[in-house]
């Protein structure tokens, strides 16, 4: 069989694959990531069969799912939403940072990983996954509920703060001198200012370069910015995604809805062949060594992120239930733990063990983020009740 | 209302029995209806989604009693002149067709004095007027005049 055959014959048969795996996620109300994850392992180096020609190709278009992902997070946001939720939360953003970076950092340097693991694995346990939080509020009807809003702001502060711990990392792992990192941060926020007052005072104008009525050009344009504008960011050592990111945030109004409904499908096969390519990269056998401080990190992390959550939710006036929802649903990290995660792999420079430790990790905190919020509800109760009705109300 | 950054805007308010009633409404121009919890304000007990019709139809329904109410007390001085709500239903022959067409005012000497369609008042319409269903009538006259008016409405 000629090279060409195989590798579409490895890739047809992931992709088969991952549907049915997402039909099955669906089935149970699952982030599906879990389940790419575990595809990727099982195929890849040291799995249980190897597919390299499609590992070839997962590696480019695992590239473009981040640039999508990055793109599509920027898209769903308009500029006013950022600066105010910026304003009005940002001493729970501060302690979410504090309170869920702190144990991934603490871990890496335990296990030697040195100062670039040591950012890397903060970032992987910071971030939760705005996507599973979102679809878990909405599948459990939360959307109208009070502390929504807190949730969704410190999802929005940490989309935010990885636009500036992105260029951060970046810097790191090309191993720039302090001078040369200063610098690449410094672009990072100048672009990240300039972006904003962008869109807040010219948005129509980026969304008009971009915009067109023929769905076909108007794809083609958006791909082409989104990319440029990823690579260029790239080689200034500001990182792709941030740079995609940006130009999410420029394209506002009815052009970004647009985009957003004609790229989700795109976004969806790429993110899901990042997430498997990720996994192909990763060697089973290097879990099994990691996956119990995966689990001590599952456990602290998932803590921190509902003190977090309860301690936003109580500065807004929340009740006591209300307060364990919005910590309960931030749980949940996914997408964007796996993008950092692939960003140190794929430059290199940290230990290979660091990918295995946040394969498990996400595994676990995917699954475990959307039962989290599912059964807070009925715990709370249970041990109220233990504890005698005490304070049904809670204020 | 409320910024939900990613999603929309929610708005609601607080209704007498302490319940917040109010709509999230998405960003791609989805409306959910929702309904607190009554022991836990913060939570919802309920979050529907409603297309454009269907949020139309219940914005008639809330919005139409207050006019007819009000219409009532206008004319409470001249006995044997009634104001009723007539729907124009899924089944109704005069769906998509013209008011004019219906012949209301020739066959039962009752008036069409406005219309609600999805929360919003078309005050005295005119005969080019195109019905469509989930539309509310508001129809002034005799309480014979109005029962006539119903069955036409509904058979034709």
């Amino acid at each position: 069989m000629d090279s060409t055959g195989l590798a579409l014959i490895e890739l047809g048969a992931i992709l088969f694959a991952l549907g049915m795996m997402g039909r099955f996620a669906g089935r149970f109300g699952m982030s599906p990531i879990p389940l790419y994850l575990l595809g990727g392992l099982a195929f890849g180096d040291g799995g249980i069969f190897q597919m390299k020609a499609a590992t070839e190709f997962g590696h480019l278009a695992g590239e473009i799912g981040v640039v999508l992902l990055l793109l599509l997070l920027g898209l769903e946001y308009t500029p006013a939403e950022l600066v105010t939720g910026l304003r009005r939360d940002w001493p729970a953003g501060i302690l979410d940072i504090a309170a869920n970076a702190t144990p991934g950092v603490l871990v890496a340097l335990f296990l030697g990983w040195g100062p670039v693991g040591a950012v890397t694995m903060g970032g992987v346990t910071y971030i939760s996954s705005s996507g599973i939080v979102a679809k878990v509020l909405n599948d459990l009807g939360r959307l109208g509920n009070r502390e929504t809003p807190v949730i969704l702001s410190i999802l929005v502060f940490e989309d935010l703060a990885m636009a500036v711990y992105l260029p951060i990392l970046t810097m790191m792992l090309a191993g720039l001198s302090f001078a040369g990192g200063l610098k690449s941060l410094a672009i990072a926020l100048v672009a990240i200012t300039v972006v904003l007052v962008v869109a807040l005072r010219y948005g129509r104008f980026v969304s008009k370069v971009v915009d067109s009525n023929d769905n076909e050009v108007f794809l083609l344009k958006l791909l082409g910015a989104a990319l440029l504008v990823a690579g260029a960011a790239s080689a200034l050592n500001v990182s792709a995604a941030v740079g995609a990111f940006l130009l999410g945030i420029a394209i506002s109004g009815s052009t970004a809805q647009e985009a957003a409904k004609l790229l989700e499908p795109l976004r969806d096969l790429f993110a899901a062949i990042f997430f498997v390519a990720f996994g192909l990269n990763t060697d089973p056998r290097a879990i099994p060594p990691v996956l119990g401080w995966a689990i001590v990190l599952a456990v602290i992390t998932a803590l921190t992120k509902i003190g977090t959550g309860w301690w936003a939710a109580r500065r807004q006036g929340i009740r006591r239930m209300g307060r364990a929802r919005a910590g309960a649903a931030l749980v949940a990290r996914g997408e964007f733990s796996i993008v950092i995660a692939g960003l140190a792999v794929s430059v290199g420079g940290v230990s290979h063990r660091l990918a295995a430790l946040a394969t498990a990790y996400v595994l676990l905190m995917a699954v475990l983020g959307p039962i989290a919020a599912r059964v807070v509800e009925p715990a709370v109760r249970f041990f109220q009740r233990d504890r005698g009705g005490l304070d049904p109300v809670g204020m | 209302m409320t910024a939900l950054p990613g999603i929309g805007v929610r708005k609601d308010f607080e209704v007498r029995s302490g319940r917040r009633i109010g709509v999230v409404a998405h960003k791609d121009g989805a409306i959910d209806l929702i309904v607190s919890q009554r022991d836990d304000p913060d939570a919802c007990l309920a979050q529907v989604p409603l297309t454009t019709d269907e949020a139309g139809v219940l914005a008639n329904l809330l919005g139409a009693p207050q006019l007819v109410e009000k219409l009532k007390e206008d004319h409470r001085d001249l006995p044997g002149i009634t104001t009723r709500q007539l729907p124009i239903g899924g089944s109704s022959p005069y769906r998509s067709r013209m008011l004019g067409e219906t012949g209301l005012r020739t066959r039962t000497k009752a008036s069409i004095v406005a219309v609600m369609r999805a929360g919003q008042l078309h005050p005295s319409p005119g005969p080019d007027f195109v019905l469509d269903s989930g539309d509310l009538l508001v129809v002034v006259g005799t309480p014979h005049g109005l029962d006539a008016a119903a069955r036409i409405l509904a058979d034709g």
